[in-house]
């Protein structure tokens, strides 16, 4: 309406005054922070950079998966922060993905108490924040488990403890030929299974290409074992005495409470979520693809993999994705129980020594975002492949 | 092997009873096992009479499992938990492990647990000791706001109750006002009354405020404000306009893809850098509008969806009419967009209220903050499950009521297309 009173019939130019209008705003709010943040920054004597990335950072970690110590830099201290992100995602993803299909295809079982408990199941973690759920698994669950010295025991080879699960060691020779091996077996499945498609497609011919791909990636990492001198070995947690009352395991992998509270209320939570998505997607392939496929004579397990889970994939795998980019975002709760992911180590830990505000919180929202974006290109670039191809 | 014959509505008259009592036999002995602790068929080796239970509720299923029996009870009851083998056992599995969870449940919830007294040394029971709540439960609600001033939150909150629940009974003409009155006028005259300052009513610091009434104050404000920010935002990203949509696209795709703990951080540590110095914001106002902003992103996403669902014709339509881009979507394109996206912005507000208790990182305590406040008090130690399960029971209820009430609207307004 305001544009009424120019009557400017152009529309080019009609078009340029609200944007240019914008742009200057946008610029005169970032030009004006910007000065702010210098003349602060003036005031307290610091100067803007990432020189401090390489310096000691003198504070310890209770957990890495990289060597470690208050002699590293704070680059290094990042990296820690930010691979024990990614494990804790790892974790949840996988968890989630297993009990979000199992809840979501139970939900639509023609049990109706397995149906009833699913859905009760997914309304009642959904509908719980997040951060109450890992306060409840890590303050209230994981503290009722018992000290070191009567550990929970799963025949002496892995203890739960208060102070965290106790699991055997892996110690490998020759790791690398086993990894080969494993990477070779994969490679062997992909053309097997092409070699099938091709089969199937141009003679018809259904090849057992399960049991087989199943054997090879048995078969292969085995002959490593028996013929190329692989061999792995475990390290158990062994109870030792440190003071009168006080006990500890040696030996072994020991997970924190913190991964433990952390992965399972991650893992729980987002299930609920991509039950629904599951559910939404086996629903979404109509009932007339299952007839037809029926009536041509196929079996309910040719059916559900020939004919309904393909479709199903392609409306689960999208907002599937999206909780996957969700659950890693959320595993930044972890500072609220001082697990040392990314945002405790650096955006806290860190912070608070440099008082590099602006340096860190952008590293650490850029890191977040890159993860983001990479997903988010890769999603697109899947759906397109996925789309269906109508001629 | 023919010992015995498949059941069928032949024998329907022998194996039916049979198979009843033994269903039920299975389950009389885990339910006595797990309510008084004896044991039926202990007299047997106990890693039978361990088992027995599932043998014997899963043969008395296959001997019920008679298709077409004539009896209609029968037929739903197999149609529904024992159409095979496989669901035979998963019925008896669910079965067990619900009884077998109920007396737990149930003594640390009531048997068990303590109601009465003022202290912990009044809680002597193995369950939960709910005195605990009991005497936090002012603060759980209001947080350190003066126990003489709650009345202000309590009046805030009656005058809303009050006003949306008689809303719903005037005419449609006075509605609107009512509506009007809750958007423009009602938040700026409860935060002033709950704030303080002003008209006789004693000053109250935002760092006093707390507690679950703060989870409301913050949600409440959060989705007063994102709701607009979002709808222009997704109007953005679909304009023509190139600088805008760019605009618009960046700032939505910045606040989505990263967590809403960052922004917190952000608001919290680095936003004080940005403003003069000496300029103060309180520390609420910061985290709201950190919190506005990342829902924003989120609800514009969610708009952006009911706009492109919109078919072309729509928007030729209100162009033909002789519309401008405002008019045309404020009166024709965004009601049927927001329509048809109610489950979207539903999922989004709900989100918002779950993400209201991040405020600890800056260290504002909604109900779960002072939660973990009051386990840490010397006096109350130990009490972490009781001060969660609450807290998340009342983010349950919240949360479901809110679902549902989103459920029904989407309901109420679909229309037929």
């Amino acid at each position: 309406m305001i544009f009424k009173k120019f009557n400017i019939e152009n529309k080019k130019a009609r078009d340029l005054i609200p944007q240019a209008i914008t742009v200057l705003a946008l610029l005169s709010v970032i030009i004006y922070f910007a000065t702010n943040a210098q003349i602060n920054m003036g005031n307290r004597g610091i100067s803007f950079g990432f020189g401090f990335l390489n310096q000691e950072a003198s504070f310890d970690i209770t957990f890495s998966m990289i060597e470690y110590d208050g002699s590293h830099s704070y680059g290094r201290a990042f990296l820690v922060g930010l691979l024990n992100t990614i494990l804790v995602s790892v974790i949840g993803i996988f968890f989630a993905t297993i009990m979000g299909v199992v809840v979501g295809i139970s939900r639509l079982s023609d049990n109706y108490l397995i149906a009833k408990v699913a859905e009760w199941y997914v309304e009642i973690f959904r509908n719980i924040p997040l951060i109450l759920q890992i306060f409840f698994w890590y303050f209230a669950a994981l503290r009722a488990l018992p000290l070191p010295e009567n550990g929970i025991s799963f025949y002496d080879i892995s203890f739960l403890t208060i102070k965290g699960w106790y699991v055997p060691k892996f110690i490998w020779t020759n790791f690398n030929i086993f990894l080969l091996s494993v990477i070779a077996a994969f490679i062997a499945i992909y053309f097997i299974n092409s070699y099938a498609t091709k089969q199937r497609e141009q003679f018809g011919k259904q090849l057992p290409t399960t049991t087989i791909s199943l054997a090879t990636l048995i078969i292969l990492p085995l002959i490593t074992f028996l013929l190329l001198g692989v061999s792995l070995t475990f390290e158990y947690p062994v109870l030792k005495q440190l003071s009168p009352t006080v006990f500890t395991y040696a030996g072994g992998v020991s997970i924190i409470p913190e991964l433990i509270a952390l992965a399972l209320a991650l893992s729980m939570y987002t299930a609920t979520f991509i039950a629904e998505n599951v559910r939404a997607g086996i629903l979404g392939v109509g009932k007339g693809q299952k007839e037809a496929a029926a009536s041509i004579g196929l079996n309910k397990n040719q059916i559900l993999k020939l004919v309904v889970m393909p479709q199903a994939l392609r409306i689960i795998i999208p907002p599937t994705t999206n909780q996957y980019l969700n659950l890693t975002k959320n595993s930044s709760l972890a500072a609220a129980i001082a697990y040392p992911d990314i945002v405790l180590v650096f955006a806290g830990t860190a912070l608070m020594q440099t008082g590099r505000a602006i340096e860190i919180i952008s590293i650490t929202m850029l890191t977040y975002l890159t993860l983001s974006i990479s997903i988010s290109i890769f999603m697109n670039w899947y759906n397109k492949k996925m789309a269906i191809k109508e001629k | 092997m023919n010992l015995i014959a498949k059941p069928s509505k032949d024998n329907i008259k022998t194996y039916v009873p049979v198979g009843l009592s033994l269903v039920s036999l299975s389950i009389l002995d885990v339910f006595v096992y797990a309510f008084f602790n004896f044991n039926l068929m202990g007299f047997l080796p106990s890693q039978l009479s361990y088992f027995l239970p599932l043998i014997l509720g899963f043969i008395g299923f296959y001997l019920i499992r008679i298709e077409f029996s004539g009896v209609r009870s029968l037929d739903v009851l197999n149609k529904n938990i024992n159409s095979n083998n496989f669901n035979a056992l998963l019925t008896l599995f669910t079965i067990f492990i619900i009884i077998k969870s109920i007396p737990p449940m149930l003594d640390w919830f009531i048997l068990e647990a303590n109601f009465v007294g003022n202290s912990k040394d009044d809680c002597t029971g193995d369950g939960a000791c709910w005195v605990f709540i009991k005497v936090w439960f002012n603060r759980f609600m209001y947080g350190l706001y003066p126990d003489a001033e709650q009345w202000r939150i309590n009046t805030a909150f009656l005058i809303l109750f009050a006003v949306v629940g008689v809303s719903f009974f005037v005419s449609e003409k006075l509605k609107k006002y009512f509506i009007l009155f809750l958007v423009f006028v009602f938040p700026f005259l409860g935060i002033k009354l709950i704030s303080g300052g002003s008209f006789g009513l004693e000053y109250v610091e935002s760092a006093a405020w707390g507690g679950l009434s703060l989870t409301f104050i913050i949600s409440a404000f959060a989705i007063l404000f994102c709701f607009p920010i979002g709808v222009i935002l997704a109007l953005g990203r679909r304009s023509s306009l190139p600088a805008i949509k760019y605009i618009s696209i960046g700032f939505i795709e910045l606040w989505r893809g990263v967590p809403l703990i960052t922004v917190l951080f952000m608001s919290a540590v680095m936003f004080p850098m940005f403003l003069p110095d000496g300029t103060f914001i309180d520390k609420l106002i910061r985290v709201l509008i950190a919190i506005t902003l990342f829902e924003a992103a989120y609800m514009a996403e969610v708009v952006r969806g009911g706009l492109q669902a919109l078919p072309k014709g729509q928007y030729e339509a209100a162009k033909s009419l002789g519309m401008g881009y405002w008019r045309m979507n404020a009166l024709i394109i965004l009601p049927q967009a927001l329509k048809l996206v109610i489950p979207g912005i539903a999922n989004t507000l709900l989100a918002l209220v779950k993400d209201t208790p991040l405020i600890f990182v800056v260290g504002l305590m909604e109900l779960a903050g002072m939660i973990g406040l009051a386990k840490t008090n010397p006096k109350w130690l130990g009490m972490a499950m009781e001060g969660y399960v609450f807290a998340g029971l009342v983010f349950w209820v919240i949360c479901y009521a809110m679902s549902r009430y989103s459920q029904n609207l989407e309901k109420k307004l679909s229309t037929e297309r």
